[in-house]
């Protein structure tokens, strides 16, 4: 058993680097030093982004059962990092679409909120991330106390408006979309599990 | 994608950019004064085995557009032809071995003159012209490409289409082991495709078998495909096996998959949205990654040559 401590120390200055290289891979790819962002960088980057957060979104939602499941109470740690760094990469999304894709061009983007129900549904996980990532700290945990885990809570929502998102923009192929929606699946229907069982004790 | 795009396609397949540009020029010149004379040699369409292989005895055209021409990388490295993958970059990486020959073209339906005939002899009759044409895409971004292919309406002819023809339906090769993409169900193969016989005799529409002078990619359709400059993309159906003409409207893939998405006219209407998404602007491929998208123009900008085929035709309807 790895203690909270050590954890603390040793492991989240590694594992916050993994997670931001993703972010610096868009850079050294646009100056081609590891790769490129082919015929359409926008497009790539934005896809990029927006993969990473949901990534990281189903990360987040992967650590209380496996902490619950194999007792590694450091898990936890890790909970919060993981979900700012969701919302850092969902909101990287959104800039890029907001200045590179619209230009920001308020017409079109206020249309596309508005008209286009992939974008609204986007727009919508959004908003509930930035609820949860203002109330994230512990100073707002301890002032909100019960309510503080009912808002928490929409992160459920978040992650199936995000998977249902992605799902409704992918031309025909949903190949990809798919392995979300299994592996939120699995997670959502754990903690039903869960909670089916503690009522029946 | 840890390849370098760059590296994709050796050095030795592109012709560079100056080079090319300055062969048109050279082509346009010794059409200008030995247009005549080019034509009066009868010379036809030799078509090279090779993708890459220059093409020989290319005229300019007055249909090409005089906008900036995207780069050979883009043109061959970002393309949706699902038969090699869904990705953009599949049909470069999928189609690399791909066999365009032997190669055959199955006309039938109601003509007068109908067969099988050998990619060769299928262009063999005609002179080839550039067209440089926008591309659009459904998907809302779009590319200047220098086409190299043959006015449609002028193989049309050849076969002497009877008048119970209403429409010309093209189906593209099926055949899961050279095609991989061909094993995934996310469209009904063969990719098929089709115009009304208008639309088929008007000038524009080209069945090209080359870009950039050069014989086409494996990634964008090789041997022969389908450009119609005023639809959406998608309408380009590539690597046609098949041409039939028929007596009523045919049933197209995209239609199939999706028919309140995509429809059988897909011309280019800025005004008709994809119900997901604005057909208003498009992105310019090889604009930069600070280019705002510019306004997409009604018929993509081919009004003048194609508006009048849809006179009281309801176009938010047929899409």
């Amino acid at each position: 058993m790895l203690s909270s401590r050590t954890a603390r120390k040793f492991l989240k200055p590694p594992v916050f680097l993994i997670c931001s290289l993703p972010f610096f891979l868009i850079f050294t790819d646009a100056f081609e030093l590891t790769g490129n962002l082919g015929a359409n960088p926008i497009e790539e980057i934005q896809d990029r982004l927006g993969n990473w957060g949901l990534r990281f979104l189903l990360l987040t939602l992967m650590i209380s059962p496996l902490r619950q499941i194999t007792g590694q109470i450091w898990l936890t740690l890790f909970r919060r990092m993981l979900g700012l760094f969701t919302f850092f990469y969902i909101l990287m999304h959104f800039f890029t679409w907001l200045i590179l894709e619209q230009s920001l061009y308020i017409p079109a983007i206020t249309e596309d909120i508005i008209t286009r129900p992939f974008i609204t549904i986007g727009f919508l996980a959004l908003l509930i991330l930035l609820l949860l990532t203002i109330t994230s700290t512990n100073k707002m945990q301890r002032k909100l106390q019960k309510k503080w885990h009912k808002i928490h809570r929409l992160v459920y929502s978040a992650s199936i408006l995000a998977v249902w998102h992605y799902w409704w923009q992918v031309k025909k192929d949903i190949t990809e979309p798919l392995i979300y929606v299994v592996i939120l699946s699995i997670l959502l229907s754990y903690r039903i599990w869960i909670k089916y069982l503690q009522k029946n004790k | 994608m840890l390849i370098k795009r760059s590296s994709i396609i050796k050095s030795s397949e592109i012709t560079s950019e100056d080079n090319y540009l300055n062969r048109r020029k050279f082509i346009q010149s010794s059409t200008l004064i030995g247009g005549s004379l080019l034509s009066s040699k009868l010379l036809g369409a030799n078509l090279p085995q090779e993708p890459f292989a220059e093409l020989d005895d290319v005229k300019s055209s007055l249909y090409s557009t005089d906008e900036k021409i995207n780069n050979f990388l883009d043109v061959t490295s970002y393309n949706n032809y699902y038969e090699f993958g869904t990705g953009k970059d599949d049909p470069y990486r999928n189609g690399k071995d791909f066999q365009s020959r032997p190669w055959s073209i199955e006309v039938t339906g109601e003509a007068e003159k109908t067969g099988i005939f050998d990619i060769e002899d299928f262009v063999k009759p005609y002179l080839l012209e550039e067209r440089i044409y926008r591309m659009r895409c459904v998907e809302a971004w779009s590319m200047v490409i220098p086409w190299v292919g043959i006015p449609l309406a002028d193989i049309i002819k050849s076969f002497k289409p009877l008048s119970s023809a209403t429409h010309v339906r093209f189906e593209t090769l099926h055949d899961r082991e050279r095609m991989p993409g061909q094993k995934s169900r996310v469209l009904k193969w063969p990719y098929r495709e089709g115009l009304t016989m208008a639309e088929a005799m008007n000038p524009l529409p080209l069945l090209a078998i080359g870009i950039y002078g050069r014989a086409l990619p494996n990634q964008n359709g090789a041997p022969i495909r389908l450009v119609v400059p005023w639809k959406y993309g998608f309408k380009g159906i590539k690597g046609i096996v098949k041409m039939s003409f028929v007596k009523s409207q045919p049933k197209t893939s995209w239609e199939m998959a999706a028919s309140n998405e995509y429809g059988f006219y897909a011309n280019v209407n800025p005004k008709v949205s994809h119900p997901r998404w604005s057909q208003a602007r498009e992105r310019r491929i090889g604009s930069g990654v600070w280019a705002s998208k510019q306004p997409t123009q009604m018929f993509n900008g081919y009004g003048e040559q194609v508006a009048h085929l849809y006179d009281g035709l309801n176009l938010r309807r047929h899409f």
